[in-house]
C-alpha cells in the first residue's frame, strides 16, 4: 500500500513526500486532538447553558429556592424543596431494594450458577439493561401501579395503621401511583446495572485468594463475605452509586407513575414528583420566562447532583480497575 | 458450630438463589406482558398509515419514519466525532493527562441524565432558533451517540496488538497511514458493535426529544420543524384517554423492545465472533 505513495516519492523528491506526510500526520493528530477536547467542552457547555438559562430563577428567587416547597406557577412563586425531596427519596427506597437482590444475583453468577448458564444469564441482565425506559413506564403506569392500588397498598395500610411512625409513612388512600410505585419501578431499572457491575468487580477477585479460603475450609458465604467482598468493596460501592446516578437522573418510567404532585407527603403512597419528572412534564407548557428558567434552574441542580453521585462512582471503579492492572 | 455455618451458608445461598430468580422473573414479565398486549395491535396499516386523531384508525408510520430520520442524522453527527476522540486516546495519548480527564468525562456524560442534555440542546438550539425542530432533536440524540462511540473505539483500539502497528510502521507507513488502515481495520467489528449500541441506546430514548423535536402529528421529512418520534408518541398516546391511543402506544412499545434488544443481541454476536478468532 504504501509502495505506491513511496515509489512516486523517490520520482518526484523524497524530501516533500516526507514532509507531506508530516503535515497529514500533524492534521490527523489535530484532528483526533479536537475530537477529545470536544467531549471537554461539550461537558462544559452543558453547565454554562444551564446556568444561563438558569439566571432568571436564581436572581428571582436566591437560594431560598432550595428551601421553597411551594409551585405555583399563577403567581409564578417557584421552590425545589419537593422535587428534590421526591428525586432522593424515591432513589433511596429503590436503592434499598435494589441494591441486596442485585448482590444476590452477582453472588448467584459468580459463584453458584453451573457454567453453562453463567453466559446466557449473564447476557440476559445485560440487555434487559438496555430496555428502554418508556417501557418500564408504560408497564408501570398500566400493569403494574393498578396491582399495588388493589392488592399491595391496601394491605400495606392495614397492616401498619396501628404502628405509630409506620402508620403515617404508610398512610392511605391507595392512589396506585406515588412514590413507592415510583421507587419500586426505579429498583428494578437499576437492578441489571447493579448486577452488572457488582459481578464484574467480583470477577476480580484473584482466584488464590478464594481458593486458600475454600481450601481452609470455608463455606461458599464464608469466602463471598469475608473474602470476595472486603476484597471489592471500593468497587461494589462504585457500582451501587453508579445505579444511584442512574436512578436519580432517570425520566420517563417516573413520570408515568409519581403523581406529579408538587408537595412534600409523609406517606410514601402518596403522589409526589422528581426533579426530571417535573422537567418532562411542564417544559412545554411552561409560559413565562420565569416559569422556563425555574425548570432549568431544577435541571441543574439534577446535573450537579449526578455529576458528585457518577464521579465519586467512577472514580470508586477507576481504583479498583487500577489495583487489577497493577 | 459446623452445624450453625452450614445452615448460614444454605440461607445465604438460597437467599442468593431466590434473588437471582425473582430479578430474571420479573423481567421476563414485563417483556411478557408487553408481547401480550402489544402483539394484538400489530397490523400492516401500524407501519402504512399516520398518527390518528383520538377515535380514529391508524398507524405510527409519521412517528417510526422520523424516529430513523433523527437517529441516522445522530449516528452520522456523533460516531466521526467519537471514533475521533477515542482514536487520540489510544493512540495519541495514551495515558497522558488530557486522555485520563476525557476518560472520567466521558463516562459522567456516558451516565449523566438524558432529560440534561435536552435542556442543553434547548438552550443552544431551540432558543436561538425560535422552535422546535428535527434537528435539534438529532443533536441531543448526537451527543447521547458521543460517550458511547468514545468509550468503544478507545477500547477497541487499546486491544489491537503494537507489533501490528510496529509491522506497519517498520515499512515506512506515516503514523496516520498506520492508525486508518491497519489499526482502525484491526478494531472494526468492535466499533461497528459500539455503533450498534449507541443506535440501540438512542432509538429508544425520550425524554431528550419532549423539549427539543417535540412531536408533530403529520407526515415530516422537514429538520427545520418539529418532528414526531416513536417515544414521544408512546409517552403522549400512553398517558391519554383514549383507548385506541392506548392500544398504539402498546404497539410502538412492543417495535421499540423488539428493535433495541435485537440490535444488541446483533452487537454481541458480532463481538463474540471476534473472540473465537
Amino acid at each position: 500500500m504504501t509502495q505506491d505513495v513511496l515509489a512516486k516519492g523517490r520520482n518526484v523528491d523524497r524530501a516533500r513526500t516526507l514532509k507531506r506526510f508530516n503535515t497529514m500526520d500533524a492534521a490527523f493528530r489535530g484532528v483526533t486532538f479536537s475530537a477529545a477536547v470536544l467531549v471537554l467542552v461539550l461537558l462544559g457547555g452543558v453547565i454554562v447553558a444551564l446556568v444561563e438559562g438558569s439566571l432568571p430563577a436564581w436572581r428571582a428567587f436566591g437560594f431560598g429556592f432550595l428551601t421553597t416547597e411551594s409551585w405555583n406557577p399563577v403567581t409564578e412563586r417557584f421552590g425545589a424543596l419537593a422535587p428534590i425531596y421526591g428525586t432522593v427519596v424515591t432513589s433511596i427506597i429503590a436503592l434499598i431494594l435494589a441494591v441486596p437482590v442485585g448482590l444476590g444475583i452477582a453472588i448467584f453468577l459468580t459463584e453458584l450458577c453451573p457454567a453453562f448458564l453463567r453466559r446466557p444469564i449473564g447476557i440476559a441482565i445485560e440487555l434487559l439493561a438496555g430496555i428502554p425506559s418508556i417501557i418500564y413506564g408504560i408497564w408501570g403506569l398500566f400493569v403494574f401501579a393498578p396491582f399495588l392500588q388493589v392488592y399491595v397498598q391496601p394491605a400495606l395500610i392495614n397492616l401498619f395503621g396501628d404502628i405509630p411512625v409506620l402508620n403515617s409513612l404508610f398512610a392511605g388512600p391507595p392512589y396506585g401511583i406515588g412514590i413507592l410505585t415510583a421507587s419500586l419501578i426505579l429498583a428494578i431499572m437499576i437492578l441489571p446495572f447493579i448486577t452488572a457491575i457488582t459481578r464484574d468487580v467480583f470477577e476480580t477477585t484473584p482466584p488464590m485468594l478464594k481458593e486458600s479460603a475454600y481450601g481452609l475450609g470455608c463455606t461458599t458465604w464464608e469466602v463471598v463475605y469475608k473474602v470476595v467482598l472486603p476484597f471489592t468493596r471500593v468497587g461494589v460501592i462504585g457500582g451501587v452509586m453508579l445505579g444511584l446516578g442512574r436512578a436519580l437522573g432517570e425520566t420517563m418510567a417516573v413520570t408515568f407513575v409519581i403523581g406529579n404532585a408538587h408537595r412534600i407527603s409523609a406517606s410514601i403512597l402518596a403522589p409526589g414528583t422528581t426533579i426530571s419528572a417535573s422537567i418532562a412534564n411542564e417544559f412545554t407548557e411552561a409560559v413565562g420566562d420565569l416559569y422556563t428558567s425555574s425548570l432549568i434552574a431544577l435541571g441543574l441542580i439534577l446535573f450537579i447532583i449526578t455529576f458528585i453521585v457518577l464521579a465519586a462512582a467512577r472514580y470508586m471503579l477507576m481504583r479498583i480497575e487500577r489495583r487489577l492492572g497493577n | 458450630m459446623y452445624a450453625r455455618r452450614r445452615f448460614k451458608n444454605s440461607l445465604a445461598m438460597g437467599l442468593s438463589f431466590t434473588a437471582a430468580a425473582i430479578g430474571l422473573g420479573w423481567l421476563v414479565l414485563i417483556l411478557g406482558v408487553l408481547v401480550y398486549k402489544g402483539v394484538s395491535g400489530l397490523s400492516l396499516a401500524v407501519f402504512t398509515e399516520m398518527t390518528p386523531p383520538p377515535g380514529s384508525d391508524g398507524g405510527l408510520l409519521n412517528a417510526i419514519v422520523g424516529s430513523i430520520i433523527m437517529t441516522a442524522i445522530a449516528i452520522a453527527l456523533g460516531t466521526p466525532i467519537g471514533m475521533l476522540a477515542g482514536t487520540y486516546m489510544a493512540e495519541y495519548g495514551r495515558d497522558n493527562k488530557l486522555t485520563t480527564t476525557v476518560r472520567f468525562i466521558n463516562d459522567i456524560l456516558l451516565s449523566a441524565p438524558s432529560i440534561v442534555i435536552g435542556l442543553f440542546v434547548y438552550e443552544i438550539m431551540v432558543v436561538p432558533m425560535g422552535h422546535f425542530s428535527g434537528i435539534a432533536g438529532a443533536v441531543a440524540l448526537a451527543i447521547l451517540v458521543i460517550p458511547v462511540v468514545v468509550r468503544t473505539t478507545e477500547d477497541m483500539l487499546l486491544l489491537v496488538p503494537s507489533t501490528l502497528r510496529e509491522a506497519a510502521s517498520a515499512l515506512g507507513a506515516p503514523r496516520w497511514y498506520v492508525i486508518s488502515k491497519v489499526a482502525y481495520r484491526a478494531a472494526q467489528t468492535g466499533i461497528i458493535t459500539g455503533v450498534l449500541l449507541a443506535i440501540a441506546r438512542i432509538s429508544g430514548e425520550t425524554a431528550p426529544l419532549l423539549f427539543t423535536a417535540l412531536n408533530n402529528q403529520f407526515f415530516s421529512a422537514d429538520l427545520n420543524s418539529p418532528m414526531p418520534s416513536l417515544p414521544v408518541v408512546i409517552f403522549q398516546f400512553a398517558l391519554s384517554p383514549y383507548d385506541d391511543w392506548q392500544q398504539l402506544a402498546w404497539t410502538g412499545a412492543l417495535i421499540i423492545t423488539v428493535a433495541v434488544l435485537t440490535l444488541s443481541i446483533f452487537a454481541r454476536v458480532l463481538t463474540a465472533k471476534k473472540a473465537e478468532r
